[in-house]
């Protein structure tokens, strides 16, 4: 590989890093306060997408009636903030309906509970929706920058910086309010924190809205970076983050968000050293030698109720 | 007691009647040719029936109109029984058996896809049939069937003809090929281009794949651009190719793209938009830019069905119209049913230079036909149009 290349392909693995991080801190989250795994994420992933498609469809539509004169990149903005704010509802109501009756069943109910719902989700939407594949709507011209001999577009800065950023905005949330802090106590107990006055379902219904939103905010950035949409898209990349959110260490945000990236550095790369066809191979390989010498990921503390967040 | 009697008189007068007529001028099957036609008209692909449907209706009604076929010294009308497979090999089994033991035709056109068309290929094959598969790209459908043939070309013979095309186009001697490892079609198909591209000379200077469902290319495409090659062969479905091209694009890539028949869908230039203008693929035939036959072909649909036909409906008018040339180069039907198919297959392996909506076709004893391939151009509308037919030099 000549040096032009590296960079080039640590372009590439930067920006598809990004979509593992933004979805691998929605595992996180909910597993850090509420000790469980959401196995329906990876399809609100794909919820968020679609919402994000009619967002942008619909003003674009009206953009184009002129009932609202704005340019492309605000369009993008208010598709972004509408998006996120819609599918956080879709996580909260998936908390509401599929996990908070189960909060006192077995941990292993709970999972498979969140198996069911990505098939309701994913199998709802090709009832309602059909197998058509939907192209997300071009809301920015693409522009291509020659950087060096390194040519990037407008858009990857645009999704690598964005994403940077909504994780940044989680890490000051978490730090900073109030919220953040009830959200820290229950992460650190979440037994003995409510009975001290912290609302036990707003703070669940709080984190299951963040998390969905982000893998919003992730399905817009896919739907621009990958415009064909389609019912199943949720699926192997929801599967890959969570491993790379058990590779950040359970429940550790920071941990969760360089492992996002981590993983998107060894597929690209492992496809571009070796031959595309181990990709997945070697890169899994590595990850299982990771995980055999560090069991807890990088973050994590074993059976510890060590601040996790 | 006197209505039994009654028919039974009808009966005899119907008989003599009959005999009588047919003593003069006896025509095998009572004047009529009998046709099988298995088509998914419900199931996934309902849109494939229909236009298969279409186009046989259509060409039987324009032959009966004009007073039949003329075989030998005697014209038959045609009837056609369409049967449908529901998309489904079980049904395509059961679609094939009942026109072959209950209707008795003397030949089936169909079916459409592989999935369908290798077992009913197989059933026509037992049951000594002549078939003719207007759609099935597999080889397996003909493979060691002598009464099982094709209106369109095979797998490997499409990786030939576009690596040909890729070094006679452009001059250039290396190419890249990126497609799924994980599904049977651009796997072969990927196979079979380098084999013939390394054939003729040219360099595969990146071979790169990824698996069903990956949306991200950008490490491979990464590869393919920094590997030096001047064009870019995917024989990938319609889904994918969108992203392949718009990702190649965005990384600097700014050489030719070359696809395969599998691009051949109406969505493909929806997804994919200007990104595609200027790319080229294999296929059987192409909409815009048809001129003789095929355009006679196109508008004749078109009027008649208020839509453009596809490639289906190409194959299924040439594949029907094959079945006549052979059934009319028997020289005439024996009314024995066994006979009369020998002839019609052994006939059907003979047709030499015919040419259809879909180009010139040679036919071989395997079944399936040298065929010229055309190349199409996503030209500046978004439309599939033609750019130029690839012959093979058996047919030149």
């Amino acid at each position: 590989m000549t040096s032009v290349d590296l960079f080039r392909q640590f372009a590439n693995a930067l920006q598809w890093g990004s979509f593992y991080a933004l979805i691998a801190l929605g595992y996180s989250m909910v597993y850090g306060i509420l000790m469980l795994f959401n196995f329906a994420h990876g399809d609100i992933f794909m919820v968020g997408a679609y919402i994000g498609f009619f967002v942008a469809s619909a003003l674009v539509g009206l953009a184009a009636r002129g009932f609202l004169p704005l340019p492309g990149w605000s369009i993008l903005v208010l598709t972004i903030l509408i998006t996120m704010f819609l599918t956080s509802f879709v996580g909260m109501l998936v908390e509401r309906v599929a996990y908070r009756p189960l909060r006192d069943a077995p941990r292993a109910s709970a999972a498979i509970t969140g198996l069911m719902v990505g098939i309701i989700l994913e199998t709802g939407n090709l009832a309602l929706l059909g197998a058509r594949r939907r192209k997300f709507p071009q809301l920015i011209e693409t522009r291509t920058f020659e950087i060096g001999a390194v040519t990037v577009t407008n858009t990857k800065i645009m999704i690598v910086f964005l994403s940077i950023f909504l994780m940044l905005a989680l890490h000051l949330f978490i730090r900073r309010t109030k919220w953040g802090m009830a959200m820290r106590a229950m992460a650190y107990d979440f037994v003995v924190v409510p009975l001290m006055g912290v609302p036990i379902n707003t703070i669940a219904a709080l984190t299951f809205a963040i998390g969905s939103a982000l893998a919003a905010a992730a399905g817009i950035f896919f739907g621009i970076a990958y415009p064909v949409l389609e019912p199943y898209m949720g699926l192997i990349i929801g599967w890959k983050a969570f491993v790379a959110a058990i590779l950040g260490g359970r429940g550790s945000i920071l941990g969760a968000a360089l492992a996002g990236f981590l993983l998107g550095f060894i597929e690209i790369f492992v496809a571009a050293i070796f031959p595309s066809t181990l990709r997945d191979l070697i890169a899994y390989s590595i990850i299982l030698l990771i995980l055999t010498f560090r069991p807890h990921g990088f973050f994590g503390e074993s059976y510890s109720a060590k601040l996790r967040l | 007691m006197y209505k039994k009697a009654l028919i039974l008189v009808a009966l005899g007068l119907l008989l003599i009647v009959s005999g009588w007529s047919g003593g003069v001028q006896e025509a095998p099957y009572d004047g009529v040719i009998k046709l099988g036609h298995i088509a998914p008209i419900t199931g996934d692909i309902p849109k494939v029936g229909e236009e298969g449907t279409y186009s046989v209706n259509m060409l039987v009604e324009d032959i009966n109109n004009a007073g039949g076929l003329k075989v030998g010294d005697l014209t038959y009308k045609i009837e056609v029984v369409t049967e449908d497979n529901e998309s489904k090999a079980e049904s395509a089994v059961a679609a094939t058996t009942k026109v072959i033991t209950d209707d008795q035709v003397l030949a089936i056109i169909g079916s459409y896809s592989s999935k369908q068309a290798i077992p009913t290929g197989e059933v026509a094959n037992t049951r000594k049939t002549p078939t003719i598969s207007p759609w099935s790209t597999n080889p397996r459908t003909t493979k060691n069937r002598p009464w099982v043939f094709r209106a369109c070309f095979i797998d490997p013979y499409q990786g030939k003809v576009a690596a040909t095309f890729a070094k006679e186009e452009f001059g250039i001697k290396k190419v890249a090929v990126l497609y799924d490892v994980a599904s049977d079609y651009p796997k072969g198909l990927a196979d079979n281009f380098k084999e013939a591209a390394e054939k003729i000379g040219l360099e595969i200077v990146a071979f790169e794949t990824f698996t069903t469902k990956d949306r991200d290319f950008s490490s491979q495409l990464t590869k393919i651009i920094g590997s030096g090659a001047e064009l870019l062969f995917t024989p990938q479905y319609y889904d994918e190719v969108p992203l392949i091209v718009k990702q190649a694009r965005e990384l600097g890539w700014n050489k030719p793209i070359l696809g395969s028949d599998s691009w051949s869908s109406p969505e493909l230039f929806k997804l994919g938009g200007k990104d595609l203008i200027g790319s080229f693929f294999t296929s059987h035939y192409a909409m815009k830019g048809a001129t003789g036959a095929t355009k006679e072909f196109i508008d004749k649909y078109n009027a008649k069905y208020g839509y453009k036909p596809g490639d289906v409906a190409a194959l299924a008018w040439d594949a029907t119209n094959i079945l006549f040339e052979a059934i009319k180069n028997t020289g005439g039907l024996t009314g024995n049913l066994e006979e009369d198919r020998k002839a019609i297959r052994d006939q059907l392996a003979k047709v030499k230079r015919w040419e259809g909506t879909t180009g010139l076709m040679s036919f071989t004893e395997e079944g399936d036909p040298i065929k010229s391939v055309v190349i199409v151009r996503i030209d500046e509308e978004g439309e599939f149009s033609f750019y130029k037919m690839a012959t093979p030099p058996e047919l030149k």
